[in-house]
């Protein structure tokens, strides 16, 4: 698994998913102008498994669950960035999409190098340095432990 | 000793509440894709057909086959669950501003639709954010939704504000100040003698953009619903009203404030001014430019699109939109449109556009080589009738 690095901060949901492809909510046809407008590379670039790495304030903007969609089409396994915005944080909960943040990410990561991660202990590896990440809340493990809110329906 | 957010939420900040929802909005983007999730689900009724808000708004008139589509499954649900607040196509509007103009919104609610710019109804006393299309169905089979309750950001905006400084510059002016996240995940209250004097229109246009920093909700105290003295604020924040010029945010961010009077020395050309948008279209907006443009002539394409069927009305009625029309500019019936680079009024490679609407990340309005400059409509009208960014005060 590999990452792709993009070490701005604000990579927003218009560069995520620009909006004139918001007249789809198909993921299919959403993946495959994922990143477009900022990384015209990316869906041919990116394989299944893969995270994006990314500075502060991740997915902010619009509420356009169609960025989650659009990356987790492409096989993105999730977006490991210094912090998130609120929004695009609850629609990766509710899509079973990692969202982990991690405030000490080195400012050289690149774009190619593996990836290797620990859910359960809070760990991942990658450029040659073991990260620790904020440990998930419980009641968002808890979501998604059921796979997204819509399933604790079901439950009560 | 709460604060108002705290109040309306039931908790105190930090605390996980569930809460009962008072209004939910839907429009044509997000919500056909929650409609499908139910489907999935086998949920066939919503939970209360009465406290849901149906705006088709994004891209109506419908701009192609796959958003009539869109339009479509939006009306034919609405219809099918006797969504009882329709605004179709005929009484429709923008829904950040159709909402608060049709009355839905009141103070002490909980409200929540499906677009981040939700957050704009807490200028009118109510806790209201955006969320996503799985929320979204989860609030339409339940009525109920979880929300984290945010600590307050406290904006005390005091003294008066100076001639030609509007409410668009003080929530730019906010923006440039704390950063696109400055306000991440919290609620952003604003108060102090120039909130106090404001419009409900004006309280609108500020609270509409509290997400722009990040905000979870922005909110603006009522008789009836207020912070207690000596409440948790997480800051507070004082700025004096006359320390505040006008302003244009440069590309790519919000934040990117710029002083009027300096963005005029940069001598930006612009290819498109739009008036317009749930920030800026409202019948004060149309007054501001209308005031600007009238007896003038544009010296570029110039997009004005009033918010609602009934803000249109009212500007046929009061002569504005024949104003418009004699300066040169385009006049549309409402929609958003151009604002996120939908249709009527998208930007081509290299094109520059001034705008009284809420964003201007890369590719926003069109294509990822155009530009968006933020700005009130004074701002707009006058750079219109100049072709370039200019201080319309003078």
């Amino acid at each position: 698994m590999k990452i792709h690095v993009y070490p701005r901060n604000n990579i927003n949901t218009d560069e995520i998913i620009p909006a004139r492809y918001l007249n789809s909510d198909e993921e299919k046809e959403l993946t495959k102008h994922a990143m477009e407008d900022i990384d015209t590379e990316f869906v041919k670039r990116v394989q299944p498994g893969d995270f994006i790495v990314a500075g502060e304030d991740f997915g902010c903007g619009s509420s356009r669950e169609h960025a989650i969609w659009a990356l987790r089409g492409a096989g993105v396994k999730g977006v490991i960035a210094k912090s998130f915005a609120r929004i695009f944080y609850r629609n990766a909960i509710n899509n079973g999409f990692l969202a982990i943040e991690c405030k000490t990410l080195d400012e050289n990561l690149k774009t190619g190098e593996e990836i290797v991660i620990d859910l359960d202990n809070g760990k991942f590896i990658t450029g040659g340095k073991q990260y620790t990440f904020s440990p998930i809340p419980k009641f968002v493990k808890d979501i998604m432990d059921k796979g997204g809110l819509l399933n604790t329906i079901i439950d009560s | 000793m709460l604060t108002i957010t705290e109040k309306i939420l039931g908790g105190m900040a930090g605390e996980l509440v569930d809460r009962e929802i008072d209004l939910m909005m839907c429009h044509e983007v997000t919500t056909p894709p929650a409609i499908k999730m139910l489907k999935e689900k086998g949920i066939t009724k919503v939970w209360n057909p009465d406290k849901i808000v149906v705006t088709p708004d994004h891209f109506v008139p419908n701009k192609d086959i796959k958003s009539a589509e869109l339009a479509k499954e939006l009306n034919d649900w609405a219809i099918e669950q006797g969504i009882k607040h329709y605004y179709k196509l005929g009484c429709h509007g923008v829904c950040h501003a159709i909402l608060p103009e049709q009355g839905h919104v009141k103070p002490g609610m909980v409200i929540v639709g499906a677009d981040s710019h939700t957050c704009t109804y807490g200028a009118l006393g109510c806790f209201s954010t955006g969320i996503g299309s799985t929320d979204c169905a989860f609030v339409l089979a339940t009525g109920k939704l979880w929300f984290k309750v945010p600590e307050t950001i406290r904006f005390n905006i005091n003294g008066k504000l100076k001639p030609g400084v509007t409410a668009k510059d003080v929530i730019l002016y906010i923006i440039k100040m704390i950063g696109v996240d400055g306000a991440q995940y919290k609620a952003m209250e604003f108060g102090g003698d120039v909130i106090k004097n404001m419009t409900d229109e004006e309280k609108l246009t500020i609270c509409n953009m509290a997400i722009e920093a990040g905000g979870k909700n922005g909110i603006i105290e009522t008789p009836e619903y207020f912070s207690d003295p000596g409440c948790n604020y997480e800051k507070v924040i004082e700025i004096a009203g006359e320390e505040i010029e006008p302003l244009v945010a440069y590309p790519h961010l919000p934040s990117n404030g710029k002083d009027i009077k300096d963005a005029e020395k940069d001598n930006i050309i612009i290819d498109q001014a739009f008036i317009g948008s749930c920030t800026n279209g409202r019948f004060s907006d149309m007054q501001a430019a209308h005031e600007i443009l009238k007896g003038k002539k544009v010296a570029c394409r110039t997009i004005i699109i009033p918010a609602t069927t009934e803000v249109y009305k009212k500007c046929l009625q009061a002569g504005i939109i024949a104003d418009f029309i004699d300066a040169g500019c385009v006049v549309s019936t409402p929609t958003c449109g151009p604002c996120l680079g939908g249709h009527m009024g998208v930007l081509a490679k290299g094109e520059k556009c001034i705008s009284t609407t809420n964003r201007n990340f890369v590719g926003r309005m069109g294509s990822p080589e155009s530009e968006v400059y933020l700005a009130s409509p004074q701002i707009v009208a006058a750079s219109a009738i100049a072709g370039k960014i200019v201080d319309h005060r003078k």
